[in-house]
């Protein structure tokens, strides 16, 4: 049948699976919002405040569902709203399509109103992009977008489309929904090499990323651990893979890692690595990290393969199956020196943790916080986060018991991002969904509240308020002399009144038990609530290790010093 | 890891802004290009480019897994060290009576040609391997180079294999 190019884009999106997609109009994609219109009962479009709340709310769908999210914004300004949601979900792996119109091709290069070349400017951050010139090109330009989207290491794609491709006609035929075609697999000789690393070693560390996030690899990598008696950390992007409450699970390593997994992977003379990249902030000092450890590394994308960290062996390709082989190879096999090893491990954390807890005089401290979300959230509870030490602090406290609960900008590190990404994971899943914020962070996006209240997206906003730029700050008071440039926000925002000027319930709390009864209340009730939680802004996010530090500069608990007087 | 010269040849789909996305990944990963020609191929869906570069054995590991990732890169290799490399040099030199021959031996020792022939200047065409125009070029400076332009390499390997079937 003949249809217009708008229509084409809307088929298609259907065709491709395409339930609910984020975006704002506007004078280049208003024919794509007359076709949405015609086929509204089939299509859900989610009308944000900002572009970049449809952008990361594209992203929290998929982060919560591993389907492939979509956004569309104008030409100009709305196209340049999308970056840094797309820079986001660029630097997690994360499937998405961003649609963006342009001017018509007989404008485009004369700096049109509205025109931005938007292919250029997302380059870089995107694992593709497209210009359609033609209508001809228009459905299978789109499919190629979803099949690039989802395959081998997902990505964000762009497609840009000039206005006159949206108005012309051509034939369209709808097709099944392109398949996520997996990587190639690995050599047998490979599989072969890791499965007798593995039986050489005596301190075995399963180090799971984002990557066996995505893959849902979690029960795999728990039984295969049982069977060789190894101990699992994770990655940032890693969380929520593996239950929290396995005992082989150490949590997250790094630069805020747990205390415990960080040292068995320092301590660890085997590294398998699966789906991770080796960031900076994960590794700390590449040429200290893992000193004695031999890596294995299961990966789909073979640049990420000796790229920060020199690797024993790279198995490039099809990440579950590698390691299914590879788990299949080798023999079980009991280790109880390093069991007993990490034992300790745990325990001395644990005796840490309690450590700082004590010495904590603030009236409500922020692991109380999460031991009442915690206790309160069920199995199904969607946790996300900002930025900043409020992130660190859910990542390390927050006990998560099902794959894809957590939703939080790792790589790009993006604050403002979580309000518009916990909406897109509430409506993929219709999941109780809580967002971890800190006053800055809400500070950036909090105009998508009401977003949240116009589609009654009841979305539990826990804002841990210091007055403080509190990450920053932990930097400024461990290793600037305490000189806090421009991290005091003097603001007087009321918090309460705002979230009831949008539409939402606001909420104050300052003790434990006030923040119970209200994240009780936020909890039965359907509808989005703001609980502005008082903490104190010395708190610190710990261990920490110093940037660009190794393992052993491990920053465990803070003496306060008596603050200096001012000269 | 020392840092070598390498000569790197890609097939890429021959459309608007592929060379952007080759390049653009060079500035953005930090990889330092010598020289980079573009042109097209037996096959009219595709152009191929040949870029030489310097870097350890990490960098070319990387450059090359990067590029396989592009959609537009077809396929991507290192040349072999014993690949036929060719370039070819416009250099434009003064003569006088007195340097003339001097000059005109040097064209004919380094099998070069004169294209172009006024009172005071000559244009000379010199094609060869990289350390070949660099030889001739120092031989021209005490003439007094006017202007150069070099096309950078293109390299194709020896033998049956080629670049899409290897």
């Amino acid at each position: 049948m003949k249809l217009n190019g708008a229509e084409i884009v809307v088929r298609t999106l259907i065709e491709q699976g395409v339930t609910d997609v984020f975006g704002y109009p506007g004078g280049q994609v208003i024919n794509i919002y007359d076709a949405l219109y015609k086929y509204q009962e089939e299509i859900n479009h989610i009308l944000t405040a900002h572009e970049q709340g449809a952008s990361h709310a594209a992203d929290g769908y998929s982060r919560a569902t591993g389907k492939v999210g979509v956004c569309l914004a104008t030409s100009g300004p709305g196209a340049t709203n999308l970056v840094t949601g797309i820079a986001t979900a660029m630097l997690d792996s994360i499937p998405l399509v961003a649609i963006t119109g342009n001017v018509p091709c007989a404008l485009i290069g004369k700096d049109a109103f509205q025109e931005i070349d938007i292919t250029g400017v997302t380059l870089p951050i995107t694992k593709h992009n497209f210009f359609v010139k033609k209508i001809e090109d228009l459905a299978d330009t789109l499919r190629t977008a979803f099949a690039i989207a989802k395959s081998g290491r997902p990505g964000p794609v762009l497609v840009d489309i000039p206005k006159d491709v949206q108005l012309a006609t051509y034939e369209y035929e709808p097709q099944p929904p392109v398949k996520r075609t997996p990587p190639p697999k690995v050599d047998e000789a490979l599989v072969e090499r890791a499965a007798e690393l593995l039986s050489l070693s005596r301190r075995p560390y399963i180090y799971i990323g984002g990557g066996a996030a995505g893959l849902g690899m979690g029960k795999a990598v728990i039984e295969f651990a049982r069977k060789i008696d190894a101990v699992i950390g994770c990655s940032f992007m890693g969380l929520s893979a593996v239950p929290d409450e396995n005992e082989r699970f150490l949590g997250m390593q790094g630069m805020h890692g747990h205390y415990a997994s960080t040292i068995a992977q320092k301590e660890a003379d085997l590294i398998l690595a699966v789906g991770v990249r080796f960031s900076d902030r994960a590794t700390g000092n590449v040429k200290k990290f893992a000193k004695n450890a031999r890596i294995v590394q299961l990966d789909p994308d073979p640049s990420e393969v000796n790229k920060n960290v020199r690797v024993t062996l790279g198995l490039v390709g099809d990440v579950e199956d590698s390691f299914k082989r590879i788990a299949a190879r080798c023999e079980a096999e009991k280790r109880p020196e390093w069991v007993a090893r990490v034992e300790e491990l745990k325990a001395e954390e644990a005796r840490l943790q309690q450590e700082i807890e004590e010495a904590n005089k603030e009236k409500i401290t922020p692991k109380q916080v999460f031991d009442v979300i915690n206790a309160v959230k069920t199995p199904e509870t969607i946790i996300a986060t900002d930025v900043g030490q409020h992130q660190m602090w859910t990542a390390q406290y927050v006990s998560f018991a099902r794959p894809r609960r957590w939703i939080s900008s790792g790589g790009l590190g993006t604050m403002g991002f979580g309000l518009g990404a916990a909406m897109g994971a509430y409506v993929a899943t219709g999941d109780k969904t809580v967002l971890i914020t800190g006053d800055g962070s809400f500070g950036m996006n909090l105009n998508e509240l009401a977003t949240a209240v116009s589609y009654n997206i009841p979305i539990i906003i826990v804002l841990l308020n210091n007055g403080v730029l509190g990450m920053v700050r932990q930097w400024q008071t461990l290793f600037f002399g305490e000189r806090y440039s421009q991290t005091v926000l003097s603001r007087q925002t009321d918090f309460v009144k705002l979230a009831e000027a949008f539409g939402a319930v606001g909420k104050r709390a300052e003790t434990p038990e006030e923040f119970e009864a209200a994240f009780q209340e936020a909890f039965q009730a359907n509808r989005p609530y703001v609980i502005d939680v008082t903490i104190g802004k010395d708190e610190m996010v710990l261990p920490m290790l110093p940037p660009g530090g190794a393992i052993d500069d491990i920053i465990v608990k803070v003496e306060k010093k008596p603050r200096r007087k001012k000269k | 890891m020392k840092d070598e010269r390498f000569v790197i040849a890609l097939y890429v789909d021959n459309q608007f802004g592929v060379l952007t996305r080759v390049t653009g990944l060079f500035t953005r990963r930090s990889f330092n290009i010598d020289s980079l020609t573009v042109g097209v191929t037996e096959d009219e869906r595709y152009s191929r480019i040949t870029i030489t570069m310097r870097g350890d054995e990490l960098t070319k590991e990387q450059v090359i897994n990067q590029l396989k990732k592009q959609f537009c890169v077809k396929k991507v290799d290192l040349l072999d060290e014993s690949s036929t490399q060719r370039e070819l040099m416009l250099i434009k030199v003064r003569h006088t009576s007195g340097t003339r021959t001097e000059i005109m031996t040097a064209v004919d020792v380094f099998r070069a040609k004169v294209i172009d022939y006024s009172p005071e200047e000559m244009c000379i065409e010199v094609t060869g391997d990289p350390s070949k125009m660099d030889a001739f070029v120092t031989l021209m400076q005490p003439f007094g180079i006017l202007e150069m332009c070099r096309t950078g390499i293109v390299a194709l390997d020896r033998g049956s294999a080629t670049l899409l079937t290897k």
